[in-house]
């Protein structure tokens, strides 16, 4: 090697910048073609429609691949192979979604009637009319009642970890056992709560505010990271304006910095109440089943929807028909309320979004 | 800098600001009890039932447990296996496949199976689910029993262990994913067009750039999806017909219970001493979940520590 | 060799909105041409165009022609990925691959046409960038250690060996030095005056005495009015346009009585 600069090679005289490209509507036609080889191959030989769809999807990756890598070389066959592949995977993952709508909703829809949401299951036999007022609100109640325990522990513990212990021991202490609660398995926590109530109340205990403290568990560590997330959003110049202008930091904490994060923090806490609504183990450990109405947290056993879908649809009675026609509808039910809070918790987001003005 | 403010502003002599901080201080406390409590009471109920496990089912905890413990692994590996190559091409059709315009809503459709309660997914992995997959199993078992995980024979009911699987992976799919995408969104653009302008295809952009840059978030990822696999209850407590042996077999109708769903099938029946082994079988089920998350959360800050440097 | 560009009637859009308009120019072979003006006036958003880089933001899209060798670079059969790799770029902050070493970064572009080089054909490429960049006699010793390593300066200089690896026609730079301290800035300099003998250069700077210095050629791009696109004011040999411009624009903007 000489130290001058040397003069680049002479293939740079030819610049190819077009080659040989596969049509714009390639993936379409290979697209057509699979799915016919696929239908027609599972016709002929007989196969489900699991076996046709695979077989397509099979069919429309190779083909696709083969043919840009005929054209346009190895590199652009590789591509549209991943190009290829990774979509047919996300579609794939999609047909779960799809044929489990669809079942809840054709099974589910045909149950449901103003009986079905104001009757409980009280002394029902066979197709005697019966409903999920019981499980409704025990739902409700018990929700309700770790709403109750998660919100003010899991909002302050936040404000504790950002605004006063940004690097105490005990702010890291608690960082880190939140990150295990979120890992601790809802069996375990229902488990967790009969443990603690049988101490107090004597073995064999089931009550609905049991429930409560099991899903508090589960939904505290998601209301903590969500509020400590927006807690550390708000920009310090903002706490340190307050703080000029002589406002003690319990104010500015109240003020200032709750408000601007209300809109995150109020997200966060729907999202959890959805995510902990459809909890079944635990509840069907300390909660319990119940065929009765309860209105009282603190007595007896009290029936949630996530309980009364499972015991309705593996103990339906005989005929087993009327039991699993509840349970589906139960499921549609419990289904609606969980999209109805996260589509809630957008909305929530949105309006008490702090207004920048942009 | 919130410590000299405090100083600089005499905190604490404001009865305000002590009342205020005291009561942070007190909740953060309450989770420290609480975590405390379920580490205590589980220990407490659930030691009985570790000693005296011979008396009530005639063998030791640990024979009792180990066939459960193996079950919950194998049932969480098939979801992992089955749900990892899906969530990663689902976070790149997000995150860099999809057209802008669509993005949003593909990811709001993922996070829609997040909020599907898991005793629905049981339902439907009964009814639906495994039905389907029977002829597969059927398959399976004619034409390659050699393999053992394929021995068979066959159910027929499609209650399998196997697919108890496919209904985990469904459930961990949109965790996952979602951590993925936050993960490869966030690559540096720099990056991205460095390798684009020097002439790289979509695909080998991303594996310049998008994969090296994700790879320890990707790892944790799964690593918390394989945490929500092993602790999930209803969805396996419904779809598997178990018996409590442990086999290789996937598809047959003799399979391995995992500890969640034998709590959740045997508790509402359970008393004396079989409570107490129920909540030790908990213990188990609480420590691997805890050793997986942490590991997981261990992965994810180490490289975090790199990445800032 | 190094090829000549061709940019006639150019509009680009970003969505809806016009980012810049009506631009007509002719960029030499194997000489520098600096694009100056305003922030927000449409100047790198322009450099991208030259390599259809803009496509990579969401809704950008080209109405116009840009010809390079011959070849139009919108026509629809032309492949983006041979545009990038025939027109390189180099860019403002400098971008080596964090994960690969200094020796890997230099081969990314080879290593993507053909995967298994010989050592020899390898080593020969890294040591001729290198010193192509000016960097080999500072980073030889130490080939396998990461990019991300080294100064800034030298950060920017490796991703200048990187962009020449692959042996393009033309090299864009966007803002190449606004991230460096001056002595960095003056290697980068000096490097772009040693690369023009070999490449065209095309070079977006906000420094005007930069675009003195290193350019034969300069276009000083302007907006209209706020809130109107951008657009080509004035392209000339750099003497002119800094001794004595057409416009009064012109003259006004390198006198700093704005922008």
């Amino acid at each position: 090697m000489t130290q001058t600069l040397e003069k680049p090679s002479a293939s740079r005289d030819a610049m190819p910048l077009s080659g040989p490209r596969l049509p714009a509507a390639a993936p379409y036609v290979v697209g057509v073609a699979a799915l016919a080889v696929g239908v027609g191959v599972g016709l002929i030989l007989g196969g489900g429609v699991i076996a046709m769809g695979v077989l397509a999807a099979v069919t429309f990756i190779v083909g696709l691949t083969v043919w840009a890598w005929a054209l346009e070389g190895r590199r652009g066959g590789v591509d549209r192979l991943a190009t290829s592949v990774v979509w047919s995977a996300f579609l794939v993952a999609l047909v779960p979604l799809l044929s489990l709508v669809w079942t809840v909703l054709s099974n589910g829809l045909p149950a449901l009637s103003p009986e079905f949401f104001t009757y409980s299951m009280r002394g029902v036999i066979g197709d005697e009319q019966g409903g999920i007022y019981h499980a409704l609100i025990g739902t409700l109640l018990i929700t309700l009642g770790a709403a109750v325990i998660s919100i003010p522990v899991g909002v302050m513990t936040a404000i504790y970890i950002v605004e006063y212990g940004r690097t105490a021991k005990l702010a890291k202490a608690i960082t880190f056992l939140v990150d295990v609660m979120t890992g601790i398995p809802s069996i375990v926590a229902g488990l967790f709560a009969y443990a603690l109530f049988v101490l107090i109340f004597g073995p064999g205990i089931r009550m609905g505010f049991g429930g409560s403290v099991a899903l508090s568990l589960l939904m505290i560590p998601i209301v903590v990271r969500a509020t400590e997330e927006m807690l550390k959003l708000v920009p310090d110049e903002l706490r340190e304006a307050a703080y000029a202008l002589g406002v003690p930091k319990w104010r500015t904490i109240v003020k200032v910095v709750l408000p601007t994060s209300l809109s995150g923090i109020l997200t966060g806490v729907t999202l959890a109440v959805a995510r902990v609504i459809g909890e079944t183990a635990p509840l069907l450990i300390i909660a319990g089943s119940t065929d009765s109405v309860n209105f009282n947290l603190f007595a007896d056993r009290m029936q949630t929807l996530p309980v009364f879908i499972y015991y309705s649809y593996t103990q339906p009675g005989v005929p087993p028909e009327f039991g699993q026609e509840r349970a589906w509808g139960a499921a549609l039910v419990l289904i609606a309320i969980v999209m109805g809070l996260n589509l809630l918790a957008r909305l929530v987001g949105k309006i008490f979004a702090p207004k920048t003005g942009r | 800098m919130s410590t000299t403010i405090d100083e600089a502003r005499g905190a604490g002599r404001r009865p305000g600001d002590a009342i205020f901080k005291g009561t942070a201080v007190g909740a953060a406390l309450v989770i420290l009890l609480a975590l405390a409590g379920v580490a205590v009471f589980l220990l407490y109920e659930g030691v009985p039932g570790i000693l005296g496990a011979r008396e009530e089912t005639g063998s030791s905890f640990v024979a009792y447990v180990w066939p459960l413990v193996y079950g919950t692994l194998v049932a969480a590996v098939i979801a992992l296996v089955i749900a990892t190559p899906l969530a990663f091409a689902m976070a790149l059709v997000i995150s860099h496949y999809a057209p802008k315009r669509l993005a949003k809503p593909l990811g709001y459709i993922v996070d829609l199976l997040a909020a599907v309660p898991s005793v629905v997914y049981g339902v439907w992995g009964i009814t639906v689910l495994g039905p389907q997959l029977v002829p597969m199993y059927r398959w399976l078992a004619e034409t390659v029993p050699w393999i053992p995980f394929f021995a068979g024979p066959a159910s027929t009911t499609g209650r399998t262990i196997f697919t108890a699987g496919v209904v985990l992976a469904i459930m961990v799919l949109p965790i996952v994913t979602a951590i993925c995408r936050e993960i490869f969104a966030q690559t540096p653009t720099l990056h991205q067009e460095a390798a684009l302008a020097l002439g790289a295809t979509r695909w080998e952009m991303i594996r310049m750039t998008v994969f090296p840059y994700a790879r320890s978030g990707m790892i944790s990822a799964v690593m918390l999806g394989l945490g929500r696999a092993l602790g999930e209850t209803m969805a396996v407590a419904l779809v598997l017909s178990a018996s409590g042996v442990i086999t290789l077999n996937f598809i047959s109708n003799t399979n391995p219970s995992t500890i969640a769903a034998n709590i959740a099938l045997r508790f509402p029946e359970a008393t004396g001493l079989a409570v107490n082994i129920l909540i030790a079988s908990g213990l188990v089920l609480f420590a691997i979940t805890f050793a997986v998350n942490f590991a997981a959360r261990a992965i994810a800050g180490r490289s975090a520590r790199r990445m800032s440097r | 060799m190094a090829k000549s560009i061709d940019v006639s009637d150019l509009n680009i859009y970003y969505g809806d909105f016009l980012a810049v308009q009506g631009v007509n120019m002719t960029i030499k072979a194997r000489s520098v041409t600096a694009f100056i003006g305003p922030s927000g006036c449409g100047k790198s958003t322009f450099l991208r165009s030259l390599n259809r880089m803009h496509e990579v933001i969401p809704g950008a899209r080209v109405e116009g022609k840009v010809v390079v060798d011959g070849q139009s670079l919108y026509d629809p059969s032309i492949d983006p990925v041979a545009v990038r790799r025939q027109i390189g770029m180099v860019f403002q902050r400098p971008n080596p691959f964090p994960t690969m070493s200094i020796y890997d970064n230099v081969l990314a572009g080879n290593r993507l046409n053909s995967r298994r080089m010989k050592k020899a054909e390898a080593d020969g490429i890294v040591e001729k960038s290198l010193k192509g960049a000016n960097l080999w006699n500072e980073v030889k010793d130490r080939l396998n250690k990461p990019g991300m390593g080294l100064s800034g300066g030298q950060q920017q200089r490796l991703c200048i060996a990187r962009a020449i690896a692959v042996e393009p026609q033309v090299l864009l730079m966007d803002e190449p030095c606004s991230a460096l301290d001056p002595i960095s800035t003056s290697a980068i300099e000096d490097l772009i005056h040693e690369l023009k003998s070999d490449y065209t250069i095309v070079i977006v700077t906000h420094n005007m005495q930069q675009a003195a210095r290193v350019s034969d050629e300069t276009g000083f791009f302007n907006l209209k009015a706020t809130g109107e696109p951008g657009q080509l004011v004035e392209f000339n040999p750099t003497k002119k346009v800094f001794s004595n411009p057409d416009e009064s624009a012109t003259e006004a903007y390198i006198s700093g009585r704005f922008g």
